[in-house]
């Protein structure tokens, strides 16, 4: 049900009422009926993560509560309900609180930008795509409130490079999306899904999407970019400190923000709800975003983690480029060429191939070429004998 | 306008989830730099080598499990070779081949947590620890099989092992040796090439081989640093010097190396049970005439075995009763943390875990 059809049957059932007080109303409700799917998804998602991953991992995961151990999630809100609620006494209270509220509703906030179908009413804004990137940049903002509210050395180091980061793949996000909205002409995420009617923009800027799934990973902190709470380094990060329902609040909207990704990724790249008519768009929305979510996953279950220097050098130095060149490309193509998308598929591969290419060869690691070594002559035991 | 630098002091363990055990660093940062370490031990100190002044031979045995929990078998070994030494006593040759058969499986077992957990410090999310921990466990249950238990297995004696193979673990033996090398390549074909691997492993944590050698390091650790030494063909214990394998070392002497090193000694280990299996043949598994409680002549003796962390040794002195005057134990895993400091200083906070991670060190062996 749509924003609009809410509010004219909310007209209906209470006439009386003046029209601004129900769009308020019917605002709540939406708000309120947005919050709770999300929070279910959001606590599904941890099971099904929680399976995945165990399943890369060859052993069983979570099996033990309910079927398959769906009603895992429900055991795990329980025991976090349950415990105590420990603010340390030198952290900064207030900061210490807001941190992880206002971490949780910017995360449930960009979801109502999401267009399920063509009637959304905040995905057909004009400026939807901006206020989503504006949205999600106050992650940052958060993620350095907790750590530096928590008066912990881990945590402030956490933050210290939470906000490194997320600052610095800030900009190549928002840069990978100009080819998008150049060829759109719309800022409005119904418009942008509308555009890709006929082609999925994945094939025509496959540079531009590349950037973005990256940076996306580095805005998530995830695998390999998990640098913010790198459990091996710094034990959490931000989140040392934080305990109970405050916990559960940061969990739950880094939990969300992989399906959020997943799913704007959809409505950029992959052409949102459009898909074959015989089979409803929400169908569609829906199996896209599950896949994205899956190749998310198989990411963070095969890579290690990059270091705090090579990751602030991958975005400036690869991912920056790469966006640039991908804005300058779409630019000269959209001037020079038009409409003809299958040229516009071959030279944007053919230089997205070429510009790896070169990156790989200049910056990357060199072939491994084992070396034949050499044994030291202080101590060999061959030359003894 | 100036900016105002701050060292902060940040302490690694006792802890940690990066720490193997109760490690300590008093780790001085500026930034994410290094300016200072200062390892802490001594959280899980049991006193080994005084209790062993108070038990009988036979029953330092079970203490010495205790000390490399992750390669009980190597213990056992290094300290029954220095009970035989310093007694002069006989091992049948079938006790010898189980001793090298289950010494190699146990360093097999012992690389993989090494690997694996080294993989876990770089921050890849469980996978190649799980996959080198499936791995383990199968010869963990061959251990099960052989003496009842997994991990503090007490299965050597002065003389020989404590009773011969069940049928079932040649058959567990066989079905492992049939996968095991597919299992090693599966997980090299997940790291070895793997760029992210390569960029935080390799140049990183470099030691010289004047620097190992100066710091007393064994092992892997040595190897990796292109000094070909290796107990087993230096000095040869049990039936090594019948068996065909090499010491495979490293090129440069770093975390990549150190990897690399660990990832061929397994094959390495591969190839020598694979000879014992043709080699070894029915007979006795214990020598008769040792009787339960020793008495050992008045002497000392040190036997040292090539662990999977390094140079194993014991060094026994008796004064003529029941239980050894003194034990000391040379543990590699102490030793070859002596460079942890050099490796460390300059590098960032990532370059720490890893490369402390690269040491495989096992607590209950640093701190005995």
């Amino acid at each position: 049900m749509s924003f609009n059809q809410l509010n004219k049957f909310m007209g209906d059932l209470l006439p009386f009422l003046p029209d601004s007080l129900l769009f308020i109303m019917s605002g709540i409700f939406m708000a309120a009926g947005i919050c709770t799917t999300l929070i279910g998804i959001g606590s599904v998602y941890t099971w099904f993560e929680r399976r995945v991953l165990a399943k890369f991992q060859s052993r069983i995961g979570p099996n033990r509560w309910g079927p398959f151990g769906l009603l895992q999630p429900i055991a795990d809100a329980v025991k976090l309900m349950l415990k105590e609620d420990i603010i340390p006494r030198t952290a900064d209270k207030l900061v210490f609180i807001a941190a992880p509220i206002i971490f949780l509703a910017t995360t449930l906030m960009v979801y109502s930008f999401i267009p399920l179908g063509e009637d959304s009413q905040l995905g057909g804004g004009n400026v939807a795509l901006l206020f989503v990137l504006g949205i999600t940049s106050i992650n940052a903002l958060t993620v350095f409130m907790a750590g530096w509210a928590s008066k912990n050395k881990y945590a402030i180091l956490g933050s210290i490079r939470a906000v490194a980061m997320l600052i610095s793949y800030e900009v190549p996000m928002a840069v990978s999306l100009m080819g998008v909205v150049m060829m759109s002409e719309s800022l409005s995420l119904v418009g942008i899904t509308k555009s890709q009617s006929t082609i999925p923009y994945i094939l025509i800027q496959p540079l531009g999407a590349m950037t973005f799934m990256i940076a996306a990973i580095a805005e998530m902190s995830r695998a390999p970019f998990d640098m913010v709470e790198s459990e091996s380094e710094l034990i959490g990060g931000y989140i040392t400190e934080y305990a109970g329902m405050k916990f559960a609040a940061f969990q739950l909207s880094e939990f969300l923000a992989p399906i959020f990704t997943s799913a704007f990724f959809t409505v950029l790249f992959l052409g949102g709800d459009s898909g074959f008519s015989f089979i409803p768009g929400i169908f569609w929305f829906s199996i896209k975003t599950f896949i994205v979510t899956c190749i998310l996953l198989w990411f963070r279950s095969t890579w290690p983690r990059l270091r705090i220097d090579q990751i602030m050098g991958f975005a400036w130095k690869v991912l920056m480029p790469a966006a640039i060149l991908n804005t300058l490309l779409i630019g000269l193509e959209i001037v020079f060429i038009g409409e003809n998308y299958l040229l516009q598929i071959i030279i944007n591969f053919l230089a997205a191939s070429l510009f790896i290419y070169f990156i790989a060869n200049v910056l990357g690691q060199k072939r491994l070429v084992l070396e034949k070594p050499v044994p030291s002559e202080l101590a060999n035991m061959d030359a003894n004998r | 306008m100036s900016i105002n630098n701050e060292l902060v002091t940040v302490n690694f363990g006792p802890q940690h989830p990066s720490m193997h055990g109760v490690f300590r660093m008093r780790v001085t940062l500026d930034g994410e730099s290094i300016v200072d370490i200062e390892p802490v031990f001594g959280y899980l100190h049991r006193g080994t080598e005084k209790l062993a002044e108070e038990r009988t031979y036979v029953q330092i045995v079970t203490l010495t499990d205790r000390l490399d929990y992750v390669a009980s078998m190597s213990n056992n070994l290094a300290y029954v070779s220095a009970v035989e030494k310093l007694c002069d006593i006989e091992v049948p040759k079938r006790a010898s081949y189980i001793r090298v058969i289950v010494a190699e499986l146990q360093r097999i077992a012992s690389h993989l947590m090494a690997t694996g957990f080294l993989l876990q410090d770089l921050g890849a999310f469980g996978t190649p620890l799980m996959y080198c921990f499936r791995e383990r466990e199968k010869i963990l249950d061959m251990f099960e099989t052989l003496c009842g238990a997994r991990i503090t297995l007490s299965y050597m004696r002065p003389g020989g092992v404590f009773q011969d193979t069940p049928d079932e673990f040649w058959g567990q033996l066989d079905s492992f040796m049939g996968t095991i090398s597919d299992q090693i390549s599966e997980l090299e074909s997940l790291i070895t090439g793997n760029e992210i691997v390569l960029s935080r492993t390799r140049n990183i944590g470099i030691l010289k081989p004047e620097e190992v050698i100066n710091g007393s390091l064994s092992g892997p650790m040595l190897r990796a640093s292109r000094v070909k030494w290796d107990l087993r063909k230096a000095n040869p214990y049990e039936v090594y010097d019948e068996l065909d394998f090499d010491i495979p070392i490293g090129a440069t002497g770093d975390t990549f190396d150190r990897y690399l090193i660990r990832v061929k000694e397994m094959r390495e280990s591969i190839k020598i049970i694979n000879q014992c299996v043709s080699l070894i043949k029915p007979g006795p598994v214990r020598n008769e005439d040792v009787p339960l409680v020793i008495r050992a002549p008045e002497n000392e003796a040190y036997a040292a075995v090539e662990g999977p962390k390094g140079e194993l040794g014991f060094y026994l002195v008796s004064d003529g009763g029941i239980s050894p005057y003194r034990c000391k134990i040379r543990a590699p895993s102490f030793m070859n943390l002596s460079l942890l400091r050099e490796m460390a200083i300059g590098t960032k906070v990532g370059d720490l875990i890893v490369n402390f991670g690269s040491i495989d060190i096992v607590l209950g062996e640093v701190d005995r």
